[in-house]
């Protein structure tokens, strides 16, 4: 990979930009690793990592410090054998029909290519324990809702561009609905709030409403 | 036990503190005071840590009742002529508080946001790390009713040296913030506009956003989908209608809209006290 380009983002942020998420996921798991002084987050995007500084006096130090960040190459993803987390999902979703017909398959189809490819979580944003997950089946690409819901229950699986995503609670939406989960995405009483952090593998797996 | 009881709340009343830091990736923005250094200083004038939680008042229109001892406060920020019992007493400086009395937030004549803080802290249960209230998320204490019993903290370290600090007066006309060209300065027909046009504070702003109203800026290339990105506090941010909106301490931690420029981090706490109408102007700082 080729060294990432770092912007000053205002004057207590960097922002760095990488060729591909993957080299985004790389560079961020570097930089956790590296835990450079003065550094309070940071923030995988889908082009790009935004590290957030404690002080504006942080900025100059730590501009040098990420030019001298080794990522090696073999941090690179590298697709694993077992995911990091299943997630059970009954596939019932309103749009499910709608997702088969935009993608030319049958309901079934759009369950095996949900189910058969890793997903990787890419980065969060949207509401606490979102995760846009990405590399997944290419085929399942499909636009947005022309109406967003004003209401999207908890645990909706659902498809939008490139991505899918699970709904960690009830809240408004345009994704294409395609089932649901039990799995509780998001509990601020959990040791570790979110299910999903970057970088993790998830599975998603078929089973049949109870 | 100290407790304050919340008689009138106003607008809106949040307990807030230095927000949760570290969590960004997993979709949890920082939060926290909107103005920090009205909310440090009041801190400083009661000789607590800086991370110990005041009440955040728009608008004014507070009352509470100390109940269960007495109490050093101190109230920063916008002028919301605070009394005791009825008693004015001034802002930036300490009153001393007896049992049963009440205080009282006017609402300012300029600025947006009061501080109150209580010798030894707001000490209602955080969550995540903080006492912040966070509205995006609805994280974090509940904005107050009346009727709520707010506990004190136990005060640590020295009593108060400080009796009042000096702070320059908010003003009512144009306020002018500095910024920094941002990552995508250069999406734009006539990028210096921003700093041109004498923007007006929407009254549709909150502590998610600032949205400012104006000539829209023009694209380069309308329609042009931006990756989702990092964002901080104070990124000047440029949706579709051309109208910026300068995120504040609620912002979302990924946003998919070009950042235009990004203002000095000491200056968003002069944006987080703009009253809607309030003009104002960016400006291109040196570095």
């Amino acid at each position: 990979m080729t060294a990432p380009t770092i912007r000053d983002y205002g004057d207590r942020a960097l922002l760095l930009e990488c060729g591909s998420t993957d080299e985004v996921l790389a560079v961020a798991g570097a930089l956790r690793d590296a835990e450079l002084p003065g550094v309070t987050d940071i923030i995988p995007g889908a082009r790009t990592v935004l590290v957030a500084l404690s002080e504006p006096t942080h900025q100059a130090p730590t501009r040098t410090r990420l030019a001298d960040i080794e990522v090696s190459a073999a941090a690179m993803s590298v697709r694993p054998d077992h995911a990091d987390v299943v997630i059970d999902v009954v596939y019932d979703g309103a749009d499910l029909a709608a997702v088969a017909a935009l993608v030319g398959m049958d309901t079934d189809g759009v369950v095996a290519a949900h189910t058969g490819a890793l997903w990787r979580v890419g980065f969060g944003g949207f509401a606490p324990g979102f995760a846009y997950l990405i590399d997944g089946d290419p085929v399942l690409s499909v636009p947005r809702r022309a109406e967003p819901r004003t209401r999207v229950p908890a645990g909706s699986v659902a498809l939008a561009g490139e991505f899918s995503g699970v709904y960690p609670r009830e809240s408004p939406g345009g994704w294409q609905l395609i089932g649901h989960t039990d799995a509780v995405l998001w509990d601020v009483d959990r040791t570790l709030p979110a299910l999903l952090t970057p970088g993790m593998w998830v599975r998603f797996r078929a089973v049949d409403a109870r | 036990m100290i407790t304050l009881e919340v008689l009138h709340t106003g607008p809106l009343a949040l307990v807030e503190d230095l927000g949760r830091p570290g969590l960004a990736h997993i979709g949890v923005t920082r939060s926290g005071a909107a103005d920090r250094r009205s909310h440090r200083l009041a801190n400083r004038l009661l000789a607590n840590p800086d991370d110990r939680a005041t009440i955040e008042v728009t608008l004014g229109g507070l009352h509470v009742r100390v109940c269960g001892g007495g109490l050093d406060i101190a109230v920063t920020g916008a002028d919301a002529n605070p009394t005791v019992d009825g008693i004015p007493f001034g802002v930036n400086s300490i009153a001393h508080i007896r049992d049963g009395q009440v205080i009282a937030l006017d609402v300012p004549r300029t600025g947006l946001r009061s501080y109150l803080g209580v010798r030894g802290g707001i000490a209602v249960a955080g969550t995540l790390g903080s006492r912040s209230y966070d509205m995006l998320s609805g994280i974090g204490p509940a904005p107050l009713r009346p009727g709520d019993a707010l506990p004190v903290g136990e005060p640590v370290g020295h009593r108060p040296e400080l009796d009042q600090a000096p702070v320059a007066a908010m003003i009512a006309g144009p306020v002018e913030l500095r910024m920094l060209p941002g990552p995508r300065y250069d999406w734009f027909v006539d990028s210096d506009a921003v700093v041109r046009t004498e923007w007006v504070t929407s009254d549709r702003s909150d502590r998610v956003g600032v949205r400012l109203i104006g000539p829209a800026l023009q694209s380069r290339w309308p329609g042009r989908q931006l990756p989702s990105e990092g964002a901080v506090r104070g990124a000047v941010q440029v949706p579709p209608n051309g109208e910026p909106v300068i995120l504040g301490a609620d912002h979302p931690v990924t946003g998919g809209y070009p950042v235009i420029g990004v203002v000095l981090d000491a200056d968003t706490d002069i944006l987080a006290q703009l009253r809607p109408g309030q003009p104002v102007r960016l400006r291109w700082s040196a570095h």
